[in-house]
């Protein structure tokens, strides 16, 4: 099994030693004789931003078990959490391997240093709003949720247009990438939400 | 008795050349060598079953950062074949490899390019390519766009002249509001003159000011909006310079909550139980979305007072109102569910596909959008109509389409988490960031169960269901799919209700530590070799090893169709030549499955044999001799039939029937 892929190596650094005089790729080159980051301040702004964001999107997902929201809310929030720390996770690497702060997953809002109250992101939830879902149960924990994770969403959203209405926002790779299946997979489950809250409002009890 | 030992003989020297490498066990090994696998960037330990790596190749020198594994600019996507060549898309370009000697893949061309996700297709002389990105260019200059509005941003479709392949020739660029995410090339039977693209994006709308018309406004405040809506590319054979968007169907218009499998089992037993006390108290029930469910009071006192009074009484209610209401729920209830009031919100539905499968042999497409897996009719290739939909509660995100090759069954996989994320984790479900499988009947599609890479990856392993395709064995559904750093994973869902895993190659983590991008990205059957594109490894391709549950018959049989080209989301019907070795297969699938009894098969494995040394009339005459054995046999298949595998009779009568049909095209064709 390794015999092929040895001779490929070797072929290939017959290849290289002949067309290129080092090692780095014209292109690797183009992008290092550019000199500026592949990324601005918005990146590191919207990244670090939606680490609280969803935070609190994990924290209001995590109370379905104890409110008693129905199981079908219970498996959307299941998912919420997964999804929602993953993507927590994937930015505070991100963060890290660029030598930017990395913030703490304070459900309460991106938290800056030198500002005394976490920053609130678009749709989060207020103080006041997190304690009336924090109230809530049963059904109209369920209908609260689906509302208020509806707005939520939407935030995220309204995060990524406000990312690529920066000039050279986004131009990275996994910034891109992130913020484009952050917009996918909300809009998806703003519709798959939307049609929860349907049902729960417009069903005959 | 004589052919018979004839055969036996000839089976005992090839199961002798081959019992170095034979496995014919039927159980997958455990522990599962997936698990533990040594990480490293070329040199993780590696783990396969029943499927020979033949070759890894890495990345030409303009697709590799050898500074930073798994650097994200560099990732390797899709991939498309034509001829000798397989083209790999990557967010820096394209390479194409020429894989004539599947052994030492030979670089044919490296060509720069930066702008995700290069979902790459070819069409006779044309390379299509995807631009999603904000950093694409026209000029496929690399050093990105900054501006946020810019003439020399690609997002869309760049077509190339590939006439020759080694020189690549821009012919135009197509720009579309969502850009390009994937594309699916599309042929129309009856319009020879053009060939179609279905463009799918879930990025964010372009500003109007960057192309004229994106509105990312809902549909209600702007008809033209760019969300909820596909967009389909003309491209002129004969002028493909002219190509353009010729309509922008919205497929998606009007989609009511389809019918949706996969309510939580506790909800299912919950409601089926309050209903059941509910009726056997005299309470009201109803059916809503397949779930019969307890009226509330409110809503029957409600009822029964309209009722009383319809009728000019007073009063409380009797019997009779009582009777007629039971009469009416049903439609009542169905009144009221749909269709669903709106606030203020966008419209309901996805907004766009991720991925469209089309099967224009029977005229269909199945999309992956959103939250929803659709059935398309594609007759009209240029005008594309919805005429079904699944929803499913496990699924997150609809990722890409696969049909069986005689579509009557469709799986879809769910991309959740976009690819980035470890979802295939001990802690992840088994139904989430699955494939789904369905069955199909005219519009109605019909879950039947998930499919998951059965072995855990660890948290710094990127794994979800992604792109695959069938490998072309007669008589069975086999799919190969790729899983990222989950590996490549081939399966058997003949039977849609039990489909299992039969062979597997997977790697050993990027890093130990954290989560690098990797893995395989599309693992396609192309002309008897299951070809990978591995994000950061480079290209991988393998070669099914005959086991328990593939034959070498099957294999060779699988080898019997040959593309002159293949685009994985451009689904071709599958048609193999009347063959010696195709009869064999599905004789080897008659033993498999006791199909037929073990004298029978091997008495017709020795008249095909003896028939195959004889020519002429002799083999004509042999042949057909067969086929009336066979046609005998085929109402008393099967022979033996095990408990519990009484669904299998029919399909086993059944290829025995094909099995006979082959056998007598075998019989016209001798001469």
């Amino acid at each position: 099994m390794k015999t092929p892929f040895l001779v490929v190596i070797a072929t290939a650094a017959c290849t290289t030693a002949t067309t290129h005089q080092a090692s780095v790729s014209p292109a690797a080159q183009a992008r290092a004789d550019s000199g500026r980051p592949s990324y601005t301040a918005a990146d590191v702004h919207f990244v670090a931003g939606m680490i609280g964001h969803h935070a609190q999107a994990v924290q209001m997902a995590g109370w379905a078990p104890s409110h008693g929201a129905s199981p079908a809310v219970r498996v959307l929030c299941e998912r919420i959490v997964v999804a929602q720390n993953d993507e927590i996770a994937f930015a505070q690497r991100w963060l890290r391997e660029h030598n930017e702060l990395v913030p703490p997953a304070d459900p309460r809002g991106h938290v800056m240093p030198g500002m005394d109250h976490p920053m609130l992101m678009p749709g989060m939830l207020t103080p006041e709003q997190m304690a009336q879902l924090d109230a809530a149960r049963g059904r109209e924990f369920d209908r609260l949720f689906l509302t208020f994770m509806i707005q939520h969403h939407r935030g995220a959203i309204t995060m990524v247009a406000q990312l690529l209405a920066v000039p050279g926002a986004a131009q990275d790779g996994p910034i891109f990438r992130f913020a484009a299946d952050v917009n996918a997979d909300q809009t998806t489950e703003i519709d798959r939400m939307t049609r929860m809250l349907d049902a729960l409002t417009g069903s005959p009890q | 008795m004589k052919s018979e030992s004839l055969f036996a003989i000839v089976a005992l020297s090839v199961a002798a050349c081959a019992s170095s490498k034979l496995n014919l066990s039927t159980t997958a090994p455990s522990p599962d060598p997936r698990v533990g696998l040594r990480a490293g960037w070329m040199n993780a330990a590696e783990a396969a079953w029943n499927i020979r790596l033949v070759s890894t190749t890495p990345p030409s020198p303009d697709f590799i950062n050898r500074s930073t594994p798994g650097d994200f600019q560099f990732t390797n996507s899709d991939l498309s074949f034509t001829g000798p060549y397989v083209i790999q898309g990557n967010y820096a370009g394209v390479q194409v490899w020429d894989i004539a000697n599947p052994k030492r893949p030979r670089l044919h061309k490296a060509f720069v390019c930066p702008g995700s996700q290069s979902d790459v297709s070819v069409y006779r002389e044309m390379l299509f390519v995807s631009g999603e990105a904000l950093n694409g260019r026209t000029d496929c200059g690399t050093q990105g766009v900054t501006d946020t509005v810019s003439h020399d941003r690609l997002r869309g479709i760049r077509i190339f002249d590939i006439t020759d392949i080694a020189n690549p020739r821009h012919i135009t660029d197509v720009q579309t509001c969502r850009g390009s995410h994937t594309h699916t090339v599309v042929t129309s039977p009856t319009d020879t003159a053009n060939v179609y693209i279905y463009v799918s994006g879930s990025a964010p709308v372009r500003s109007p000011n960057e192309l004229a018309g994106c509105s990312s406004a809902p549909p209600d405040s702007n008809p033209s909006s760019a969300l909820f809506r596909i967009e389909v590319i003309q491209v002129p054979l004969a002028r493909p310079e002219q190509a353009r968007i010729v309509s922008s169907p919205r497929i998606f218009q009007d989609l009511v909550a389809p019918a949706r499998h996969g309510e939580a089992p506790e909800d299912i037993a919950a409601a089926a139980q309050a209903a059941a006390e509910a009726r056997a108290n005299g309470g009201f029930t109803a059916t809503r979305n397949g779930v019969e469910i307890v009226l509330g009071p409110r809503f029957v006192t409600f009822r029964l007072d309209s009722i009383v009074k319809a009728r000019g009484g007073t009063g409380a209610p009797t019997a009779a109102d009582s009777a007629v209401l039971r009469t009416n729920a049903q439609a009542i209830v169905d009144q009221i569910v749909k269709p669903p009031t709106r606030g203020n919100g966008p419209p309901p539905g996805p907004t766009q596909c991720h991925d469209i499968t089309v099967y224009p042999a029977i005229g269909l497409a199945g999309g992956a959008c959103g939250g929803y897996g659709l059935l398309l009719d594609i007759r009209d290739v240029a005008n594309p109509k919805r005429i079904g939909a699944v929803a499913d509660s496990n699924f997150s995100f609809w990722h890409s389409a696969t049909f069986n090759n005689d579509g009557t069954k469709i799986l879809f996989t769910d991309e959740w988490g976009g690819g980035l994320q470890p979802r295939c984790r001990v802690t992840d479900k088994p139904e989430w960031g699955a494939d789904a499988i369905f069955t199909r009947s005219g519009n109605t599609m019909t879950f039947k169960s998930y499919y998951k890479l059965p072995a855990p990856q660890t948290p710094n392993e990127n794994c979800v269901a992604h792109n695959g395709t069938l490998i072309p064995i007669p008589g069975r559904d086999i799919m190969v799919q790729a899983w990222y750093q989950g590996g490549i994973s081939v399966f058997d869902w003949t039977d849609p209700t039990h489909p299992r895993e039969i062979a597997f190659f997977d790697r050993g983590p990027m890093d130990s530590t954290k989560l690098v991008g990797a893995g395989s990205w599309s693992a396609y059957w192309y002309n008897g070799y299951i070809v990978s594109s591995e994000i950061s490894r480079g290209l991988d391709i393998f070669e099914l090893q005959p086991s328990a549950f593939i034959s070498q018959n099957e294999i060779d049989a699988a080898k019997l169709i040959h593309f002159d080209y293949l685009n994985a989301q451009d689904q071709q019907q599958l048609v193999w030549p009347a063959s010696f070795v195709v009869a064999r297969a599905y004789l080897d699938q008659l033993a498999r499955s006791n199909g037929l009894a073990p004298g029978k098969v091997s008495a017709a494995r020795s008249a095909l044999a003896r028939a195959e040394k004889l020519s002429g009339r002799e083999r004509r005459d042999a042949l057909a001799q067969l086929t009336t054995q066979l046609n005998s046999d085929s109402p008393g298949a099967p022979q033996l039939v095990v408990d519990g595998q009484e669904p299998g009779r029919a399909a086993d009568q059944e290829k025995v029937r094909t099995l006979a049909e082959v056998v007598a095209e075998l019989a016209n064709a001798a001469r």
